[in-house]
């Protein structure tokens, strides 16, 4: 049951990209964090809920062969760091782009898929991931 | 009067062509292609299911319209894919567009019209003033059993649609539906892929149906084919909506925007909706449509429906349109296609 909580818990982030904004130094955390590590106590009680546009920049990825069997319909699948517009880098797969159209710098957006599956009666988890902007 | 305040349609971007299909079952693809009048259909991505399509869908009607999601009232989703047996995909559009504690929410299940009944129960609560804007969806991963006719047309999508009573695009002017206990097609609980009933499936089901709702609305809205700019039906396949469309009296020209089934087959629940997502992409105001689903099991839902000059406030091109969906494609084989809809099957819990 930790990992039900855990997926009920983490909706609202993983289904709508809400980060937390300190309202001392402006910053913004994703996955949302409940005090700034930068000011500490003096973000206490100051940690503001904003939803991120989900626009951003490819700054690096990697190329998946050999992946969990949860993913073995989709190999080879990339994994992007992603430059997000509001600031934080988020580790995220892109879809629906061919491999050779996945450069650093291409701008990405994100979509709502399916991430995993707990077997065929288990709790299905949803979430972010983000595909290549058509140019 | 209520009516769309916005829309907003997904389709996946992955193809298939009926040569592929009939190239592994034996079968005739010019055979396919002229009688059912399917040249492609979408096929969702692995990660892609009813919920993820209507997701999409929701956000691209809030994009579009601009719309506060703390003033959607009510999320109902039509499909008969829905991931969950009990589990409300409902509950998942909620969450994902972040709409307010406060909702009315249900799944509905119709066959191919249960998109289409959502839209008139969101109207009803609207202009009932339950609610400020209420969500209609129908979204669906129909399936076909391999090498069933169905295999060729059973494809994935979904639309939404909000209705309001502030800045509404497109007057519903009319509505109504016509239902009787028709076993054209079915699936039972449990079961993968649905059985149709043959002989059923055109004249005792579809066309009774899409028929007497299209003429019973023309006589409620006394109106004719000829005040339409557009007709748009449900398209299980590209030739039924053509010949139910000339036998009502509508021309080509009328019915052709909203006939997708050629290129995106059956989305089942997205349909009708789908169709109408494209006609709204191009109308004009003052253009009048006329829409009529169909479900199987059976019944129809019709609509009359008239453009309003707010269409021309609307950035329509701020989410993707029909047109981008259809030209932004991949096309995968039959063994890709396999593999996407789960037909092949790994043993045990690997996913």
């Amino acid at each position: 049951m930790g990992e039900l909580s855990r997926i009920w818990r983490e909706s609202d982030h993983r289904y709508r990209l809400v980060a937390h904004e300190c309202g001392n130094c402006k910053r913004i955390f994703f996955p949302p964090r409940d005090v700034c590590p930068i000011c500490h106590r003096d973000s206490i009680g100051k940690m503001r809920e904003v939803e991120l546009s989900g626009k951003g920049t490819i700054s690096s990825f990697t190329v998946v062969h050999d992946s969990p069997r949860a993913f073995k319909r989709q190999r080879p699948y990339v994994l992007a760091l992603i430059d997000l517009d509001e600031g934080p880098t988020i580790t995220a797969q892109i879809v629906d782009t061919p491999l050779d159209q996945i450069e650093i710098g291409k701008r990405v957006h994100s979509v709502f898929r399916r991430i995993h599956e707990d077997g065929p009666g288990g709790i299905i988890q949803y979430g972010y991931k983000f595909a290549v902007d058509l140019s | 009067m209520s009516g769309i305040v916005s829309y907003g349609s997904y389709i996946p971007k992955y193809r298939i062509k009926p040569e592929e299909i009939a190239r592994i079952w034996g079968e005739n693809p010019e055979h396919i292609k002229k009688g059912l009048y399917i040249l492609s259909k979408s096929v969702p991505a692995p990660d892609e299911d009813t919920a993820t399509i209507a997701v999409e869908a929701a956000r691209n009607a809030v994009k579009r319209g601009r719309i506060n999601v703390k003033d959607i009232g009510a999320i109902f989703v039509g499909s008969e894919s829905h991931p969950y047996a009990v589990k409300p995909t409902a509950t998942i559009v909620a969450s994902a567009l972040g709409v307010d504690f406060s909702l009315f929410s249900a799944d509905y299940e119709f066959a191919c019209k249960a998109g289409t009944a959502a839209i008139q129960n969101a109207k009803a609560m609207v202009d009932a003033g339950y609610i400020k804007l209420g969500m209609a969806i129908g979204s669906d991963t129909s399936q076909g059993a391999p090498g069933d006719a169905l295999e060729y047309s059973a494809s994935a999508g979904g639309t939404a649609i909000i209705i309001g009573k502030d800045n509404v695009i497109a007057e519903i002017n009319h509505t109504l539906s016509v239902t009787s206990d028709t076993p054209d097609f079915w699936r039972r609980e449990g079961q993968p892929y649905p059985t149709h009933g043959e002989r059923f499936t055109g004249e005792p089901a579809y066309f009774k149906h899409v028929m007497s709702a299209a003429k019973l609305l023309m006589e409620r809205a006394n109106s004719e084919p000829g005040d339409y700019r557009y007709a748009v039906f449900h398209q299980p396949n590209g030739k039924f909506p053509s010949r139910a469309a000339k036998k009502l009296g509508f021309t080509e020209e009328q019915f052709k925007t909203g006939l997708l089934t050629p290129y995106i087959g059956n989305t089942y629940s997205g349909s009708m909706m789908t169709g109408l997502s494209a006609v709204l992409d191009e109308a004009s105001p003052g253009d009048r449509i006329l829409a009529v689903s169909f479900g199987s099991g059976a019944g129809s839902d019709a609509f009359d429906i008239t453009v309003t000059e707010h269409i021309d406030d609307m950035e329509r091109e701020s989410a993707s349109t029909i047109k981008q969906f259809l030209n932004n494609v991949e096309y995968v084989d039959y063994s890709i296609y396999a593999k996407f809809k789960k037909k092949i099957v790994f043993g045990g819990n690997l996913e």
